[in-house]
C-alpha cells in the first residue's frame, strides 16, 4: 500500500521548505528496506545506552561518559597561521585527492611520533588511515570471514565492538587485571579454541592505559604475548592511542618493538596527541598485510583527507612544537586524573574499587555485582551526571557492575562534582539493596568525607566483596 | 493556518525517542501548512510558550513530565490548547500502579500485582513481606518501575534470589515499583483514535535479528527492540480470530473511556498462551510517533496516513480549558 500523498501547501516565505520532497518513509516502507539489508546488519546493533546518552547533551548534565581529548587547549592562532600558510602555499594540493597510503610529509611525522615511542620504522611500512578506527575496520576487512575468532580483552574498547560485529566476527574475551590482559588465560583460551577447531585470526589489545580499564600490560606479559603470537603464528593488533599521555612511571616498550613487526599490526593515531577532528591514524603492519589493507582502504575512501594531512605536517614542521603540545596535554590531564582519584576516594563507598591509571583518559570502577550500572545510569542522569556503563565493553553480558569514567575532557570542578553525584547515587543503591535483600537495615547515607580512609591506592580490579551498607 | 508548538525532547529517559517523534510531527505539520515552532522542553518552557503564543501545543513528549500530566497542567495554566489526553487521564495512565487499580475497579482484566514504594522498604520493612508476595504471584515475576515508559528497568525474577536485584533495578527509575504476575503469551497493542480502536498490532520480539536472548532473561520486547528497525517484527493486523480481535479492541476502548483519555492513546495487552485470555498491561497517553512506532502503523493499516493522523490529532484538540471539571468519555464512539 502506498502512503497517502498529502496536500502540499506552500510553506510560509520565511520558512525554508523541508529538504525531502514528500512525507518521511512509513513503517511499512522501512520494513521494505529491511528486506534488502545484508545479513551482517542483523548483528550491527547500537544500544539502548545510546538513547539514554541523549540526555547528556543537556547543559546541566556533567558527562564523565565521553572519551574526548580537550581540544580547547590548541592555540587558535597556530591553527590560523597553519591554515593561512596552506592557503598561500598548498591550496590546490590541500583540496586535491592524495595517495591512498598517505602524504609523504605526514609519514615523516608518523616516523617521528613512533620514534618518540621507541620504534624505528620505514615510511614505506606506514598506511595512513582516517582515524585509528579505520585501522580496526581494515584489519577486520583483511582478516575476518564471518564466524572467524577475534580474541579481545575483557573489557575491550567499546568502539571496536560495532566493527567486530559488522564483520560477523566471533569475539572471545580474555580477562585483564592490573597488569593488563591475563596471558595465562589467553593461552588457555587459545588452547581451547584449537581443540574446538577454531583458529583465531588476531588478538586485539590496547596494552597501554587501556580503554576502558585504564590498566597497562606489564613487560613480562608483553614479552609473553609476542612469543605466543609467534609460536602460534597469530597476528596481534596493538592499539596504542594513549602511550604518550603518561603521567607517571617509566614507558614500556610497545609490542611492535618487542616483536620487530613480524606478527604485530601497530595502530597509531593523532587523535589523542593532537586532534581527533583531523581524523588521522595509521597502521604499521607486515608488508603483505599492509598491502591488503591498502587495497581495502581504496575501496573504503580512496585516501584520507589531504587537507588535514597537510595541516598536521605543517604543525610538525616547527621543531619541538608537537612535543610541547603533548606536554601541555600531559600536565592538564595529570591534574584531572589526580582530581578524579581524590574525588573517588572521597565519594565512592567502600564497596567500590577502581583502577589508578598511570596515563590515558579513563578510570574503570567496579561496584558490587548486584548493582547494574545501566540502571544506575538512569538514576545518575536524574542527578545530572553520566558515565559509560560497563556492559558496553563486553560482548557477552559481563561488565554489568562496572563503569567507565573519563577525566580528560572535563574541568576539575566538574570532575569533583560529577564523581560526588555518582558516589551519592551508589551509596543510595547500596543501602537500598541492603534493605531490599533484608541483609542490613537502612542506615543514614554517610556524607562524602565520612567514609573512612582514602581508597585511591586500591587498584585490584574485579573485587566484589559485599560489605554492608554504610559500613565505615 | 495556525501556529503549532511541538513540545519534544525534555529530560526524560525517552528523550531520544521523543526527539524522533517530534521531528516527524513537525514535518507533517509543515506539510499541512501550519507554522511550526519546535521546543526542546527545558527550564525556559513557560517563557518560550509565552513568547510564541501558539494556537495549539502538540505534546510529543514521552515519559516523565511529558506523559504524566505535568506539562499538560502547565498548558492549562497558560490556557494553551494541547493535543491528547488531559491532566487527570495522563496522571492515571502514567502511574502503572494507579492504572492497574483503576482497571481492577473497572473490571478490566490485568495481571495480578503488588506495588511498593521505596519508603515501604526503607521504613516499613516491606522486604519481610516479599516471600508472601512470591507465594501469591508465583515465579517468574515481572518487576517494573511504576512510572517508566518503554521497557527500561523491567526485569524478570525467576527465583527469590532474583527479586532484590530486580527491585533495585526498578527503583533506579522510580520510587514506586510493581511486582506483577508474568503472563506468557503474545504482545498486542491497540491504538485508539478519538475513541475508535485501530487494527491490532502484534510485536514479535526478534524480528530480522533473532531474539536477543541471554541466559538471564527470556526473549523480551525490550527497550532497544521497541525502537530499532528490524529488531522486532510487527504484524498488523495481528493474526487473531475475529472474536479475539474484537475483544482486544473492546478492552482498549473500555480503558480509554474508563481513564478519560482524549485524542489518541495506545493500550498494551497480553494474550496468554495457553489459555487465550486477554490482560491489559498499561495505557500510554502519548504513544511513540517514530518510524517504528505502533500507532502510526495501525493508523496506516486503517488507511490513515501519518499526515492525516497528525491533522486528526490536532483537529481533536478541545479549545476550552479542560482541567476543571474533568471530561471523561469525550471520545465515546
Amino acid at each position: 500500500m502506498m502512503p497517502d500523498v498529502p496536500d502540499r501547501h506552500a510553506p510560509p516565505a520565511a520558512r525554508p521548505a523541508p529538504e525531502h520532497a514528500g512525507p518521511r518513509p512509513t513503517r511499512r516502507d522501512l520494513e521494505r528496506y529491511a528486506g534488502l539489508f545484508a545479513a551482517r546488519t542483523r548483528v550491527m546493533t547500537s544500544s539502548a545506552m545510546r538513547d539514554l546518552m541523549a540526555i547528556t547533551e543537556r547543559p546541566e548534565v556533567i558527562s564523565l561518559a565521553g572519551g574526548l581529548p580537550d581540544t580547547s587547549t590548541f592555540p587558535p592562532e597556530t591553527f590560523a597561521a597553519i591554515m593561512a600558510g596552506l592557503a598561500d602555499d598548498a591550496c590546490a594540493r590541500a583540496l586535491q585527492y592524495g595517495p591512498t597510503d598517505g602524504a609523504a610529509a605526514l609519514k615523516g611525522c608518523i616516523v617521528e611520533v613512533m620514534a618518540a615511542e621507541g620504534m624505528r620504522i620505514d615510511p614505506d611500512d606506514v598506511l595512513v588511515t582516517t582515524g585509528g578506527q579505520q585501522v580496526i575496520d581494515l584489519v577486520c576487512k583483511t582478516l575476518i570471514d564471518p564466524g572467524d575468532v577475534i580474541v579481545a580483552e575483557a573489557p575491550t574498547y567499546p568502539g571496536a565492538v560495532p566493527t567486530f560485529s559488522a564483520y560477523q566476527a566471533d569475539v572471545v574475551q580474555v580477562a585483564l587485571d592490573d597488569d593488563g590482559m591475563r596471558i595465562d588465560e589467553l593461552e588457555e583460551t587459545l588452547g581451547r579454541l584449537e581443540r574446538e577447531g577454531r583458529r583465531p585470526k588476531f588478538i586485539y589489545t590496547v596494552p597501554t592505559f587501556q580503554n576502558p580499564a585504564g590498566v597497562t600490560m606489564s613487560l613480562p606479559r608483553r614479552r609473553r604475548l609476542v612469543e605466543v603470537a609467534r609460536e602460534r603464528e597469530l597476528l596481534v593488533l596493538e592499539d596504542n592511542p594513549y602511550s604518550l599521555l603518561r603521567y607517571e612511571g617509566e614507558p614500556l616498550p610497545t609490542l611492535r618493538s618487542l616483536d620487530s613487526g613480524d606478527f604485530v599490526i601497530y595502530l597509531g593515531t593523532f587523535s589523542k596527541i593532537l586532534s581527533p577532528g583531523v581524523r588521522l591514524g595509521w597502521a604499521v603492519a607486515p608488508p603483505p598485510v599492509l598491502e591488503k589493507m591498502g587495497v581495502g582502504k581504496q575501496g573504503a575512501d580512496l585516501c584520507s583527507s589531504s587537507l588535514t594531512q597537510l595541516f598536521v605536517a605543517d604543525f610538525f614542521a616547527v621543531p619541538g612544537r608537537w612535543q610541547a603540545y603533548v606536554e601541555t596535554l600531559r600536565m592538564l590531564y595529570r591534574r584531572r586524573r589526580d582530581t578524579m582519584l581524590e574525588a573517588l576516594a572521597e565519594s565512592f563507598g567502600p564497596e567500590a574499587t577502581w583502577t589508578r591509571p598511570q596515563g590515558g583518559l579513563f578510570v574503570w570502577a567496579t561496584l558490587p555485582d548486584y548493582v547494574d550500572t545501566t540502571d544506575l545510569l538512569a538514576r545518575a542522569l536524574s542527578a545530572n551526571v553520566a558515565f559509560v556503563p560497563g556492559r558496553a565493553a563486553f560482548m557477552d553480558g559481563r561488565g554489568g557492575s562496572s563503569l567507565r569514567l573519563n577525566f580528560s575532557g572535563v574541568r576539575e570542578s566538574d570532575i569533583r562534582e560529577g564523581v560526588r553525584r555518582i558516589g551519592a547515587v551508589i551509596r543510595e543503591q547500596v543501602a537500598l539493596f541492603g534493605t531490599l535483600s533484608g541483609r542490613e537495615p537502612m542506615r543514614a547515607v554517610p556524607r562524602p568525607g565520612q567514609e573512612g580512609p582514602p581508597l585511591a591506592d586500591v587498584v585490584a580490579l574485579p573485587h566484589r566483596g559485599r560489605r554492608s551498607a554504610g559500613e565505615p | 493556518m495556525s501556529t503549532v508548538a511541538v513540545l519534544k525532547g525534555g529530560r526524560s529517559l525517552e528523550r531520544q525517542v521523543s526527539l524522533r517523534s517530534g521531528a516527524r510531527v513537525e514535518d507533517a505539520l509543515e506539510r499541512l501548512g501550519h507554522d511550526v515552532v519546535a521546543i526542546d522542553v527545558g527550564h525556559d518552557l513557560v517563557a518560550r510558550l509565552r513568547d510564541t503564543r501558539p494556537d495549539v501545543a502538540f505534546v510529543a513528549l514521552h515519559g516523565r513530565e511529558g506523559e504524566d500530566g505535568t506539562v499538560q497542567e502547565l498548558l492549562e495554566v497558560l490556557a494553551i490548547p494541547y493535543t491528547g489526553s488531559g491532566v487527570s487521564a495522563c496522571a492515571r495512565c502514567a502511574d502503572k500502579v494507579l492504572a492497574k487499580h483503576h482497571m481492577r475497579a473497572l473490571g478490566i482484566p490485568t495481571p495480578d500485582f503488588f506495588a511498593f514504594s521505596e519508603s515501604a522498604f526503607k521504613g516499613l520493612g516491606a522486604a519481610d513481606a516479599l516471600p508472601a508476595i512470591e507465594d501469591v504471584l508465583a515465579f517468574p515475576l515481572v518487576v517494573k518501575p511504576a512510572g517508566q515508559g518503554s521497557a527500561l528497568g523491567i526485569r524478570f525474577a525467576r527465583s527469590p534470589a532474583d527479586v532484590a536485584p530486580a527491585l533495585l533495578a526498578a527503583f533506579s527509575y522510580d520510587t514506586k515499583v510493581l511486582l506483577e504476575r508474568h503472563v506468557a503469551g503474545r504482545d498486542l497493542a491497540v491504538s485508539v483514535l478519538d475513541g475508535h480502536p485501530l487494527p491490532v498490532v502484534e510485536a514479535v520480539p526478534g524480528g530480522a535479528g533473532g531474539p536477543k536472548e541471554t541466559a538471564a532473561e527470556p526473549p523480551f520486547y525490550d527497550f532497544e527492540a521497541r525502537y530499532e528497525i528490524g529488531r522486532t517484527a510487527f504484524v498488523c493486523p495481528a493474526d487473531l480470530t475475529p472474536a479475539t480481535t474484537a475483544w482486544a479492541q473492546e478492552l482498549a476502548v473500555s480503558v480509554w473511556q474508563g481513564f478519560g483519555c482524549e485524542g489518541f492513546a495506545r493500550v498494551d495487552l497480553m494474550l496468554s498462551e495457553p489459555g487465550d485470555d486477554l490482560f491489559v498491561l498499561e495505557c500510554n497517553p502519548i504513544p511513540g510517533l517514530t518510524e517504528t512506532s505502533l500507532l502510526p502503523q495501525a493508523a496506516e493499516e486503517a488507511g490513515i496516513s501519518f499526515d492525516a493522523l497528525v491533522a486528526r490529532i490536532v483537529a481533536l484538540v478541545p479549545t476550552r480549558p479542560r482541567s476543571l471539571p474533568a471530561t471523561p468519555g469525550r471520545g465515546t464512539p
